[in-house]
């Protein structure tokens, strides 16, 4: 039944993705790039998405547990720290440099061609390669 | 076009609804990079299968509504060196960051959760600066 759930989740997800044009490379740098042709699309797509997700928190609220039981993610931590935001610098010159996050890197892997499969495979080797450099960095840290 | 916003719109509310039954049916905050990177560092366990079906959603849902587009041009780049830097970036720095669009962004700022303004105004300045410094300055993309 989780399955099942998260099954259709990930279709609405998928579905919502493609629909919005957000597999669209182009609509997505279109965005970002304040200097050149202005697309607005993706703000339509963030407001969109935080609207039934916003619901959902105050939904969450008024359950003890999740409608298929066990328990609902922890209050996130709200310590901002150096690794939130050069993580978040890095994605984001990635994904200014190609025009794909990970959600639209997978919704456009069917009908995308082979880019997007080169850079599925790149992002998936940076998540692997995540944890070494995590170790590495503690490493110089403890001996600095 | 003129109507890509009422499009953004109604995907961006069908993304939402997502994230809503992912959170309320399996009490899991939907963050793709987060799904993804948990099966690929091994941290995801007992979770596994629940992420597999969840991504197995975003893969299959736009075959099947794919044909209802006809021509359908996702407009990315051939270069192999960008797309694999971009690769490695969006990689490391979403699992560094610990979440990325759809898990800072659309889950974090909805529940008014800090991080996930910080992070979001990080990667949406990150990207712009380099949109700019990439396509205007350098033209490489």
């Amino acid at each position: 039944m989780r399955n099942i759930f998260a099954f259709l989740a990930g279709g609405l997800f998928g579905a919502g993705l493609f629909i919005s044009g957000m597999t669209d490379t182009a609509k997505v740098q279109g965005w970002l790039d304040i200097f050149g042709d202005w697309d607005p699309t993706l703000a339509f797509v963030m407001g969109g998405a935080m609207i039934p997700m916003a619901i959902a928190w105050v939904l969450r609220n008024r359950r003890s547990s999740p409608v298929l039981g066990g328990s609902f993610p922890p209050a996130p931590p709200q310590r901002i720290d150096r690794t939130l935001v050069t993580g978040s610098v890095m994605f984001g010159f990635g994904w200014g440099l190609v025009g794909l996050c990970p959600g639209p890197s997978v919704a456009s892997l069917s009908y995308g061609g082979v880019s997007h499969w080169v850079f599925f495979a790149a992002m998936v080797a940076g998540m692997a390669l995540t944890p070494v450099l995590r170790r590495a960095l503690d490493r110089q840290a403890a001996t600095a | 076009m003129e109507q890509d916003w009422i499009w953004g719109l109604i995907g961006g509310l069908l993304i939402g609804t997502g994230g809503a039954v992912y959170l309320l049916a399996n009490g899991r905050i939907m963050g793709a990079s987060g799904i993804i990177g948990g099966l690929v560092d091994g941290t995801a366990r007992d979770t596994k299968w629940e992420k597999l079906a969840f991504l197995a959603g975003v893969f299959l849902l736009p075959i099947i509504i794919f044909p209802v587009y006809s021509d359908i041009d996702t407009h990315v780049t051939d270069n192999w060196a960008v797309l694999i830097a971009g690769g490695l970036l969006v990689g490391i720095g979403t699992r560094f960051a610990n979440g990325c669009t759809s898990g800072h962004g659309v889950c974090g700022m909805s529940r008014l959760s800090l991080r996930g303004f910080v992070a979001t105004v990080a990667y949406i300045m990150a990207g712009g600066i380099g949109v700019i410094l990439f396509r205007h300055l350098l033209g490489v993309i």
